[in-house]
């Protein structure tokens, strides 16, 4: 279960990088379809974030330890929506540069999470 | 935001590419602390070199940030010298560790140039260089 959301969470990801990669490249803010895009890559953070609390309180173990595996849970839950409100912030394609680096980072902080619950 | 104010005091540095370089700041602040925060809390004499090296890259990242949120002459200067340490940091101990890799039991946020970061502490403090001396010059032309 986690790992298929780990992957989707992932590619999501690195979609939403292309996308607002593809915004800065055309020079253009983040709009309204991009940050439902940031809402639909949140709301697969989110249910990771879940899932990985349910897995931990049935006493599933990850590999490199909790702490480690929390905090990755709850950096990957904060990385896109930051980044979002920054885009907010910053009404030019430089806001999409840093949409799409969200969405880089996440897509590493899954590969991380993955190795962290022993995948 | 403090564009449309009739005074601005401060140059903004986190107006366009900056506001990149703020996130990708903000990206290592959680990254170099939190992991060293863990290493040093749970096992602090497996690496005690690498942690403490790991530490105070989070504490230059730190700094920096708050420089480019802070905006201004001074906060400019200030994270134009940090990036320079960080720059040296991340070439001088990416060279020991590969030079020397029995100092480094466990890797640090500066290991192999970065690399573990995608290349980032790299590229980053040169890119901030850049763009920090760009925004002194467009200060000067706006004066």
């Amino acid at each position: 279960m986690l790992d298929a959301l780990t992957l989707a969470t992932g590619v999501a990801a690195l979609l939403l990088a292309a996308w607002c990669g593809w915004a800065a490249h055309r020079d253009q803010p983040t709009k309204d379809w991009h940050f439902i895009g940031m809402g639909v890559v949140t709301l697969l953070a989110v249910v990771q974030l879940v899932v990985g609390f349910v897995a931990l309180a049935r006493g599933q173990k990850p590999e490199q330890g909790t702490t480690i595996f929390v905090a990755y849970l709850l950096g990957a839950f904060a990385c896109v929506p930051a980044a979002g409100f920054m885009s907010l912030a910053e009404r030019t394609r430089w806001g999409s540069v840093t949409v799409a680096a969200a969405g880089v980072v996440l897509a590493v902080l899954e590969v991380r999470l993955y190795d962290i619950w022993g995948g | 935001m403090t564009a449309t104010e009739p005074k601005p005091a401060r140059t903004r540095l986190i107006g366009g590419p900056g506001m990149v370089l703020l996130w990708l700041y903000g990206v290592m602040v959680v990254g170099a602390v939190s992991r060293s925060a863990y290493q040093i809390a749970t096992d602090f004499g497996r690496a005690p070199l690498a942690y403490t090296l790991s530490a105070v890259a989070g504490v230059v990242y730190g700094f920096i940030t708050y420089s480019l949120v802070r905006g201004g002459e001074r906060a400019r200067r200030a994270a134009l010298v940090c990036c320079a340490a960080e720059l040296a940091g991340v070439l001088v101990v990416g060279t020991w560790t590969l030079v020397e890799p029995s100092a480094f039991p466990d890797a640090t946020v500066w290991s192999d140039y970065g690399m573990g970061y995608l290349f980032i502490p790299v590229l980053l403090p040169v890119s901030a260089l850049y763009w920090l001396r760009r925004a002194h010059r467009q200060e000067q032309h706006a004066a």
